[in-house]
């Protein structure tokens, strides 16, 4: 059934259909919808599940880590600073291989304070053990909310899964999104069952610590399961298309890059935007394509080396920095680029930090710097959009395009609809 | 009949552990542990009773067991209960218990103990109060009493040991409006089996705050833990008492019990001097020791019994 629903309800719909048995719940913005929609659905009956107002993300995750001990399916949700509060737990419930999802409202990191969306957040935490999945749209967040209880509890996996969606551009805008019935997600979501729970029959001790002797070999099984959610994906999303009708590409979404000079690499909803712009472009005769990643863990690192291959020029557009260095998702990329001999130059767009705009005159300049740079010019290596980029000056002439033609904008006309 | 030292069970539920000799907080979770029988899950943050209980492969418990963060005893706690009650498993058949050290309670983990009380959660929480953070090598807590020498508060010359008092704790759980609140002392044993056993007859959170000496933190003989764990009480630098919230005992905002009143002390002095963390206290110290014992108990006697 198609219903008009914003990101956060779009998830909280999904979170409903995955019958969640224990919900740890706190309020951040841009996440909080999210926890009041499920108040309400556990309210008037429609979801039955326990649902914890805790005082802290610190309580939310640790005592979703609780109720996953004693072997139920558990969600909670949370945002940049909310997601930095809870990140001791993040490696408990990932070292207890706890399967928790949880969505995460992309957001900006303090100081300046800042609510609006970035990524800064989530890829700050990439090394903590968690999946990490970045929806471009709503129906891929409610979709994303039925495949991570999939993915994260397969026995082959047994890892806590956190669900990214940016903040405000998804999580607060409303999109005809299609909702699968309780039948469809039953048949293919089935309840959780796992030996990593307490027994009262074999009572067990869990968590515990492991010295030098023996610690290597946790952290050496939880990296092999990491990796092995990449099979599992697939699975997941193979499954999910056979009962829904809907199917998703795996891990990456390689858009145009085939034959294509120059690419965009992409995380989240600015997918949106790049692509439009890529098929302007192609519409001109520019060889450009977009890779959406849509895995930053397990990283498929291999896959965006083969998309990448006989591209004359890559570019990482991300919400994120790291400070001293470059982007998080570029360091990655690059990462894969070498260790594929992919000797292809890359530049680095920094954009869209604290949730400042990144608009289509400044995609068609990111397109044109990454074709010059193709063509041998020589240009810095990390580039902040709007600051120091030379996408804004190649952009210019796309200015006047850009107030009539970008996807959401009133028609030029001035026709009410 | 109720749970006494006489009929406790012979079975052990916390064995093999590498707690230090003479270790009041392992006798704490012993005897818990064997009031509240098979069918109890605990969980534990890091502390002392983790350290020595917790270290793969030798695991101590023989109950369903697990290590929380620091913070997050009570939150953890909060999420079992939940994800027992989510299977319907009877919480008056399944109890589930967490063992705290002091800086893990008074501390860092308050404000989920706190939030668990707001929410009611149907937990027991046992706080094993040492007095100071023990395992990282004696540091002062919000629980260390005035004059204590830890590593954090050295007696030298200018200072002489800690310079805060004991936060009253058991008070401060009881203005939540808990259901139980106790305090204990595991120098009384039948005392402290019997608030276990009572809070395991209450639905809702239970919080009990028992004394339980460190002969390694306190400088006293290994042989001396239940003696002075005894004296703490009978000196009246510690009370045993009792919280019962409204929903349990009928009366607007609760009611306390003193459990003990005795009409003499022991001496104050003489329960300072027998420990080596209390050296460097002058007479005048001992004294201002003693003149806040003598407020505590003028006001608990007001109020309380």
């Amino acid at each position: 059934m198609k219903r008009f629903l914003s990101g956060d309800e779009a998830f909280a719909e999904g979170v409903r259909l995955a019958r969640p048995q224990v919900i740890s719940a706190y309020p951040i913005t841009p996440q909080t919808v999210v926890v009041e929609r499920l108040s309400e659905m556990v309210e008037d009956g429609s979801l039955d599940a326990e649902y914890l107002h805790v005082e802290s993300e610190h309580t939310a995750l640790s005592a979703a880590m609780g109720a996953s001990a004693t072997g139920v399916r558990t969600f909670t949700a949370t945002s940049s600073q909310g997601l930095l509060y809870m990140a001791e737990v993040l490696t408990y419930a990932a070292g207890g291989r706890f399967p928790i999802v949880m969505m995460n409202a992309n957001r900006a990191t303090a100081l300046p304070w800042n609510i609006y969306g970035d990524q800064r957040d989530s890829l700050a935490l990439l090394d903590h053990g968690w999946i990490q999945a970045y929806a471009e749209d709503n129906q891929e967040a409610l979709d994303l909310a039925l495949m991570s209880f999939a993915i994260a509890e397969d026995p082959r996996v047994s890892t806590p899964f956190m669900v990214n969606l940016d903040g405000f551009a998804l999580t607060h805008t409303y999109e005809a999104i299609d909702v699968p019935t309780q039948e469809q997600a039953d048949a293919f979501l089935p309840p959780y069952v796992t030996t990593n729970k307490f027994d009262f029959q074999n009572p067990v001790n869990m968590g515990y610590s492991a010295g030098p002797e023996f610690n290597p070999y946790y952290k050496y099984y939880e990296h092999l399961d990491m990796n092995a959610a990449a099979e599992v994906i697939d699975q997941a999303e193979t499954a999910f298309a056979q009962v829904m009708g809907r199917s998703y590409p795996g891990m990456i979404e390689a858009v145009d890059c085939d034959d294509a000079d120059v690419v965009l690499v992409t995380l989240g909803s600015i997918t949106g935007l790049a692509r439009f712009v890529a098929a302007d472009l192609r519409e001109r005769g520019a060889k450009v394509g977009v890779l959406k990643i849509r895995y930053m863990r397990p990283f498929p690192g291999d896959m965006i080396a083969s998309a990448l291959e006989g591209a004359k020029a890559v570019g990482v557009l991300e919400k994120d920095v790291s400070f001293g260095a470059e982007g998080t998702v570029f360091t990655n990329v690059c990462s894969a680029l070498q260790q594929a001999g992919l000797a292809v130059p890359a530049v680095n767009f920094v954009g869209g930090l604290g949730g400042s705009n990144i608009s289509a005159a400044q995609m068609h300049g990111m397109f044109a710097a990454l074709q010059e740079r193709a063509d041998g010019q020589d240009m810095k290596r990390v580039q902040f959009l709007g600051i120091d980029s030379v996408a804004d000056e190649l952009g210019g002439d796309f200015a006047q395009e850009d107030a009539g033609s970008a996807p959401g904008d009133a028609d030029s006309e001035g026709e009410v609809r | 009949m109720a749970v006494n030292a006489k009929n406790i069970t012979n079975d052990e539920f916390f064995y093999g552990h590498k707690a230090c000799a003479g270790c009041g907080g392992s006798l704490v979770v012993r005897q818990a542990l064997k009031v509240l029988g098979p069918k109890t899950v605990c969980a534990l943050p890091a502390g002392c009773m983790s350290a020595v209980g917790f270290n793969f492969p030798q695991l101590c418990f023989a109950n369903n067991a697990m290590i929380t963060p620091f913070a997050a005893t009570a939150a953890v706690l909060g999420g079992i209960r939940a994800g027992l009650r989510a299977q319907g498993l009877d919480p008056a058949e399944y109890q589930v218990v967490g063992f705290a050290g002091d800086g893990g309670t008074a501390d860092i983990g308050l404000q989920a103990l706190s939030g668990a009380i707001d929410r009611n959660d149907d937990i027991i929480y046992i706080c094993y109060d040492n007095e100071a953070y023990m395992n990282t090598g004696i540091q002062k807590s919000s629980l260390t009493p005035f004059g204590a020498k830890t590593t954090t508060t050295p007696a030298g010359r200018n200072a002489h040991g800690c310079l805060t008092n004991k936060k009253s704790l058991f008070e401060v759980v009881a203005a939540h409006g808990i259901p139980y609140a106790a305090t204990a002392s595991i120098g009384y044993l039948n005392d402290f089996i019997r608030k276990v056993e009572r809070a395991s007859q209450i639905r809702g959170t239970k919080y009990i705050h028992v004394i339980a000496p460190c002969p390694t933190g306190w400088g006293h003989g290994v042989d001396a833990t239940v003696d002075i764990a005894k004296d703490v009480v009978d000196c009246g630098l510690w009370y045993l008492a009792e919280y019962e919230g409204e929903q349990v005992c009928g009366r607007t905002g609760g009611k306390f019990t003193l459990n003990r009143n005795p009409k003499e002390f022991t001496s104050v002095e003489r329960y300072l001097r027998s420990q080596g963390r209390f050296r460097a206290l002058t007479d005048e110290e001992v004294a201002l020791v003693q003149a806040g014992r003598d407020a505590k108990w003028e006001q608990m006697r007001r109020d309380w019994a």
